[in-house]
């Protein structure tokens, strides 16, 4: 694991902290530990799909080379990597990546753990056969910039998962008063209403960075259970496409 | 350090095996203990022991490709004829006739005896190459940490794993060593198991009557045969127990009444006394409670294996899907979908089953007659008695995939 050694003992204490914190279920990150098991489900189920493989096999993305976009404490790169991926996690944020890369040592997984932007690599001429980009496109100044960004980063034939924010009455109610407000799950602010993008507009988006839009989803999260689920009808809030590079 | 295996099953009974099957169509590799030999266990004779297996239950069967093999000796249960009993006199006239014509389902499930599924389960086990069978072997002691979980066994060797289940009963060793409580409630009964031949067909029916000193159970045996499960207090069923077989039969004649001919006794005689055993947590570090391990509940209505089966299908769904995910599937988060999605349905029969003994083993003359008027309640109303009939199949509830007859 590249640029680890250089950090000293109080850093590591405290990316140990930090890294203890993205990944207690119970802590500050859990809004996006309960949804992860429904996005890594989708995300697996379109990889599978898209390029023949086996689920229920040993490792059954070897081969694959995936790019996780905003990866956070890795909680999307540690499943690629184990599923058998070569995976590079991107993050913005400097101080996630020492964080990331502690936790992966520690499950015994290779990532590559960078501090970049896509445009960065894509610059680089870096492809993959997957890009990760979740929660992430809600954030950004030029969507449609930043996706054609994504759309270069990819291999001919290879395939995006990108998940966002509806924009309608009920999303402001639920993902800015909801979650931000009554539970905050969220820090007030995260999000701005007027970034999110409408299921429609995210596929034309998608179509003017050259991708072919394959599949939408909404992510539903359902009161009684207290849980999130794949919900093919219900984009209202929170919810996930597929698009794929023609080759 | 390399592990010997994913997931370490303790306890080679019934859910066990089960459960290593599923687990290693999963692609899971599973090694199974048991404290004695597996000889032990595979006997040819009938020995009285048989279950009840609802539908759902079969489904889970079929899909871990065991059911085939048993079809030929097991004995549909068509119907079911659930009646309020007095003794001397046989069922109340107030009764409710579970039809199987009534549920697009087909039969509510059949009865399999102990030797024909121990025998496939020991064959269906040895053949599997991701499971390993290890018996005679004895958990002394079992150690879990961030790594992993280290099992010692009696002769002094370690197996490492990933996971440790426990499917080792009511006195489940491996809950102890995790340091998981269990609370008792003892109900100061017991059940007589004993098997019949008889001259007169069963007609595939199961009977449920109860009388003020417990329930008896009739379930139909291929042939000319049933199973009963026979409930008495403490003291009136040790003394039966001690009886000899014609004295034994003699007592049980006034209950059992004579609408199946003359009945003879065949294979041994069983007493267990009932409780209630649950455990305070289904899972700890690195380890799972599964069956009675989890949950020892009150046997009436054969309830207990198909709980336990549904603990095994749900488990190995919550397990299958995190490792196709790419989850560490070990993580307590992972462990506490089965435990939430478990309890629930397991409080709910146990407490279902709980009521419903204590209201009908009384004498009371007005409870009696609300039983009756209740009985006959759901008898008349279709759709109240199909739900009934479609909870006893096994096909009630938040079933998992194995359940619904849909693969892994």
């Amino acid at each position: 694991m590249p640029a680890q050694t250089s950090v000293n003992d109080g850093e590591i204490a405290k990316f140990q902290a930090m890294a203890d914190e993205w990944w207690d279920e119970e802590g500050k990150f859990k809004p996006l530990h309960m949804l992860n098991p429904t996005r890594l489900d989708y995300i697996t189920r379109q990889i599978a799909a898209e390029f023949g493989r086996d689920l229920t096999a040993e490792l059954p993305f070897a081969g694959l080379r995936i790019l996780d976009i905003g990866c956070g404490g890795g909680l999307l790169s540690e499943p690629m990597a184990r599923l058998g991926a070569t995976v590079v996690g991107a993050d913005a944020a400097e101080r996630n990546l020492p964080v990331a890369r502690l936790h992966a040592e520690q499950s015994g997984l290779t990532i590559d753990y960078r501090h970049t932007t896509a445009e960065a690599m894509a610059a680089d001429g870096e492809q993959f056969d997957a890009v990760l980009n979740m929660e992430v496109v809600e954030h950004v100044e030029d969507p449609a910039s930043f996706l054609t960004t994504c759309h270069d980063l990819l291999k001919p034939g290879g395939l995006m998962v990108c998940s966002t924010l509806n924009r309608n009455p009920k999303s402001f109610l639920f993902a800015i008063i909801g979650a931000e407000h009554i539970m905050r799950w969220l820090p007030v602010g995260t999000h701005e209403h007027s970034k999110f993008i409408t299921p429609d507009e995210l596929f034309e988006l998608l179509r003017g960075a050259g991708m072919d839009p394959v599949d939408r989803t909404g992510f539903k999260f359902n009161f009684a259970r207290w849980d999130w689920s794949l919900d093919a009808r219900d984009l209202g809030v929170n919810y996930v496409t597929a698009s794929v590079k023609p080759a | 350090m390399e592990n010997h295996t994913d997931i370490a099953i303790v306890g080679g009974g019934l859910n066990g095996p089960i459960l290593g099957l599923a687990l290693a169509s999963a692609g899971f590799s599973v090694t199974i203990l048991d404290a004695l030999p597996v000889e032990a266990q595979a006997q040819p004779d009938f020995d009285g022991r048989s279950y009840a297996i609802a539908l759902g239950s079969q489904n889970l069967l079929r899909a871990v490709e065991l059911w085939d093999g048993l079809a030929a000796d097991a004995q549909p249960i068509n119907d079911i004829v659930v009646a309020d009993g007095r003794a001397g006199l046989g069922a109340s006239p107030h009764h409710v006739h579970f039809d199987h014509r009534e549920m697009e389902e087909g039969p509510f499930g059949a009865m399999i005896e102990d030797r024909h599924l121990r025998a496939a389960l020991i064959a269906a086990v040895a053949d599997n190459p991701r499971i390993t069978m290890r018996a005679p072997a004895r958990v002394v002691a079992q150690e879990t940490g961030a790594q992993g979980a280290v099992l010692t066994l009696q002769d002094g060797e370690e197996l490492r794993c990933k996971l440790i289940v426990g499917c080792d009963g009511r006195r489940s060793g491996t809950a102890q060593r995790a340091g998981i409580r269990r609370m008792e409630t003892d109900y100061g009964q017991t059940s007589l198991v004993c098997a019949l031949e008889h001259d007169l067909p069963h007609d595939g029916i199961a009977h449920q009557m109860f009388f003020a000193e417990g329930p008896l159970a009739i379930l139909p045996l291929r042939g000319n045969r049933v199973s009963i499960v026979w409930t008495e207090s403490r003291d009136r069923a040790e003394a039966i127990q001690a009886m000899g077989d014609a004295e034994y039969l003699a007592a049980l004649a006034p209950r059992f009444g004579d609408f199946l001919g003359e009945i003879r006794l065949t294979g041994a005689r069983y007493a267990y006394p009932l409780g209630l055993s649950l455990a305070e947590h289904w899972t700890a570090r690195r380890v799972v409670l599964v069956g009675d391990a989890a949950h020892g509940i009150h046997p009436l209505a054969g309830q207990g294996l198909n709980l336990g089966l549904r603990d095994v299908a749900a488990l190995a769904e919550v397990l299958a899907d995190s490792k196709r995910r790419g989850e560490d599937w070990t993580r307590g988060p992972v462990l506490q979908r089965y435990a939430q999605w478990r309890r629930f349905d397991t409080a709910g029969l146990a407490l279902a089953t709980d009521g419903l003994n204590r209201l009908f083993s009384n004498d009371n003359p007005l409870l009696r007659g609300l039983r009756d008027l209740g009985l006959g309640a759901v008898n008349a109303a279709g759709p109240v008695r199909r739900t009934f009939m479609r909870e006893a199949a096994g096909l009630g509830g938040d079933l998992p995939r194995l359940m619904r007859g849909r693969p892994l």
